[in-house]
């Protein structure tokens, strides 16, 4: 049964290692759900959460075959329930008729969303959260006339004193 | 020092005792090219590229030096991914430069360029653009660094043009150190007593060397240890001369092609130890029956191999000369010295009842027969390179191997072309052994414009064709798998090697029967130019034993 694993991967800030790791599942036949990268805590690396539908088995040879590309320099294995987990999605709804719109703000504070935009006929809404709440906000949504998805994939960090880094 | 970026390249090679470039020019390197014509380096030309990856690559596996070769932007780089990835697969060391458009014209598909970094990143080891002039020596150091540590590879240096003009005060480093590159990778003692404990106690252990145990110059520790425990050494194709091939306790090899002893004992085995070997289908074949009884321990210096193909009990992430010579200490510590098993006596039995059955086929000049005669003829350190088809079954099978790096073939790509252009960098590397390639005439035809190269530039080798006037290999499968409904595999009978030889100045003959053979074989080794001898054999020869893709070990035809 294909399971979802997350993988936090130390990458050198460099042009072409984003081909280079998405190449490397690509050819190994791995499929990728989401990836989030963004600058890590030397300016120098970029941190990537990587999100990966596959077997158990595939796990850890997953993690190897990411390791031996030279500009990553670690990667490992989050277990879900150790690490915190989150997702940015922003939400375009439509917002013309009166009644949707307040409705909107209803559903906006029980998913402890925010309006960061409105317009006369639409609204921008915020979600930070887990995968599957955003999934839920979203599913509700699309009667209200969904407009438009932009979601970051999910991010996530070891909780505790543990960490995926290197010491400089 | 200040210097212009093609300077900085060929001061940086020429630090790493770099000896010999095969390459061919082109606009986008010319300002390299000309900083060589005042460097001791000396240039190999080719007259494709793709010979000079090949050549590079022989190079490297004769000799475990660094190969390099070197070729223009766009087709000229383009044309040396095939040599590049035949080197990737075979884990063989070589460093591969190729010119680049100007760093203002990259992106904009200007002549003869090609987005190198995207092309070759998925075969090579890594691969680097150097943006300025100052990056250049630290840059083909940590090439050179990378290409021949930790499990060996390709590496590729592409390099802009403007890069080559411009100038700068460079340094050269002394020493490099690569960001989230390891190979410090040495055995666990834990893991090495495990291991010895469990092949102490086993009763029918089987090893599996793989190109690993060449690649680490292991094969020393590999004897001593199947010495020790008397297990039966089977190899993988890469691993073939890791364990001299007439030593009793060897099998030959195991796979799509193996020998009898090895693809059936495998099977009787309740420990396997396989070394620096990745578990190729070639090797394995159906994977799911591979030695199904028994225990697995996997020695590799790569992590990724673990568990790639194979489950194993036991994995060692070692170098495996490191690691067979801890588990060779730690065996004779708990093993008293064991004299003759039922398994070493089984394994006897079936060598010599095997060496009684292969001896006479009634035809004269059968492939067989070519490779065992060219094992007599030959001194035990010349070298063999191989094509890719028939001809280089024939010689896994039939040519014994007695030295490590003496065996030289295309492995995991399966190259044809790649034999005689990796026979001339092999020769270049060893000048003073015979080097052979063993070809089939299709393979030939890839790359016998390296004739040109072997006669110019003085480097003789001996080609011998198995000519059956087909794609033999693939005429096979159709005989046998598709009812011999031949597509597209009878090359007819041109050329007339021997006329093709002479017309790039290089000798040719023809013999019909071993004898001639024999004799044809002693003369080239004496001949200053290269000899192409064409063999004449007959196109419905078959390559047995063999096991059909896709089928387990025991499910072997012939
Ligand atoms: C570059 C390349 N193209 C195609 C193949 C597929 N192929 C494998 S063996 C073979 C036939 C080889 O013929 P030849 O070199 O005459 O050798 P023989 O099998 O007859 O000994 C072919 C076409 C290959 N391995 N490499």
């Amino acid at each position: 049964m294909p399971k979802t694993f997350i993988i936090s991967a130390l990458v050198e800030h460099k042009p072409g290692v984003l081909y280079k790791v998405s190449n490397m599942f690509w050819r190994r036949g791995f499929n990728i759900e989401s990836v989030a990268i963004g600058t890590a805590e030397q300016e120098d690396l970029a941190r990537m959460t990587i999100t990966i539908k596959g077997e158990e088995k595939d796990a850890e040879q997953l993690v190897s075959q990411l390791e031996k590309l030279i500009d990553v320099l670690k990667a490992a294995r989050l277990d879900p329930q150790k690490a915190v987990i989150r997702e940015l999605a922003l939400i375009k709804l439509n917002a013309s008729d009166p009644k949707i719109r307040s409705d909107i703000f209803h559903y906006v504070e029980v998913f402890r969303g925010r309006i960061v935009d409105v317009s006369p006929t639409s609204a921008i809404v915020e979600i930070v959260g887990s995968k599957d709440k955003i999934d839920a906000f979203i599913n509700l949504t699309r009667d209200f006339g969904l407009m438009e998805v932009a979601r970051t994939g999910e991010t996530a960090l070891i909780r505790g004193p543990e960490s995926v880094r290197i010491d400089v | 020092m200040r210097m212009s970026g093609a300077k900085a390249l060929v001061e940086s090679l020429e630090k790493e005792r770099v000896e010999v470039i095969f390459g061919l020019p082109g606009g986008a390197i010319m300002p390299v090219y000309d900083v060589l014509l005042d460097s001791k380096v000396r240039h190999i030309l080719v007259r494709h590229e793709q010979s000079a990856a090949h050549m590079a690559d022989g190079y490297a596996r004769a000799s475990r030096k660094t190969g390099v070769c070197m070729a223009t932007s766009g087709p000229g780089a383009t044309n040396l991914i095939t040599g590049i990835a035949t080197a990737h697969l075979d884990s063989s060391p070589i460093v591969a430069i190729t010119g680049q458009v100007s760093t203002s014209q990259i992106g904009l598909d200007a002549f003869q360029e090609a987005d190198m970094i995207g092309i070759a990143s998925p075969v090579t080891k890594y691969s680097f653009q150097p943006r300025r002039v100052e990056d250049i020596p630290v840059t083909v150091k940590k090439a050179f660094h990378i290409a021949s540590t930790g499990r060996p590879g390709p590496v590729l240096i592409d390099l802009p043009k403007d890069i080559q003009m411009d100038s700068a005060e460079v340094e050269f480093p002394m020493k490099v150190e690569v960001r989230g590159y390891r190979t410090d990778y040495k055995p666990d003692p834990e893991k090495i007593g495990l291991a010895a404990e469990i092949l102490a106690n086993s009763e029918r252990p089987l090893i599996l060397a793989g190109g690993g145990v060449i690649l680490s110059d292991a094969s020393e520790e590999l004897q001593k240890v199947a010495e020790t425990i008397l297990a039966p050494v089977a190899t993988s194709l890469m691993g073939k001369g890791s364990i001299p091939e007439d030593h009793p306790l060897s099998i030959g090899i195991i796979g799509m092609h193996g020998s009898k002893e090895a693809n059936r004992l495998i099977y009787e085995a309740d420990t396997l130890l396989a070394v620096g070997c990745r578990f190729s289908d070639r090797t394995t074949g159906k994977l799911d029956e591979f030695c199904p009884a028994s225990k697995v321990i996997h020695i590799d210096i790569d992590p990724a191999e673990i568990g790639k193909n194979r489950c194993v009990d036991l994995a060692i992430i070692s170098d495996a000369k490191m690691a067979l010579e801890a588990l060779y200490r730690a065996l004779t510590k708990t093993l008293t010295e064991k004299k003759d098993t039922a398994w070493s006596r089984k394994l006897k039995e079936m060598k010599e009842t095997n060496n009684v059955k292969t001896e006479n086929s009634g035809r004269d000049l059968t492939p067989p027969k070519i490779l065992k005669e060219l094992r007599r003829v030959l001194p035990p350190e010349a070298i063999v390179t191989t094509e890719v088809g028939q001809n280089q079954m024939w010689a896994s099978l039939y040519f014994k191997v007695l030295k490590p790096r003496t065996f030289i073939t295309s492995g995991g790509f399966g190259c044809m072309g790649y034999g005689f252009p990796a026979s001339i960098g092999a020769k270049t590397a060893i000048p003073n052994v015979p080097v052979v390639d063993v070809a089939g005439d299709g393979s030939f035809m890839m790359t016998e414009n390296s004739l040109a190269t072997s006669v110019t530039e003085n480097i003789p080798v001996t080609v011998i064709i198995l000519n059956n006037r087909m794609l033999g290999m693939v005429a096979q499968w159709q005989r046998l798998f598709y009812n011999r409904r031949y597509s597209a595999v009878s090359l007819g009978d041109v050329p007339d090697f021997q006329k093709l030889a002479e017309a790039y100045g290089a000798e040719g003959l023809r013999i019909g029967s071993v004898e001639e053979f024999s004799r044809a074989v002693k003369e080239s080794l004496k001949s200053e130019v290269t000899t192409v001898i064409d063999v004449p054999i007959d196109p419905e020869e078959n390559v047995l034993p063999m096991v059909p893709a896709g089928y387990s070990l025991k499910d072997v035809i012939g």
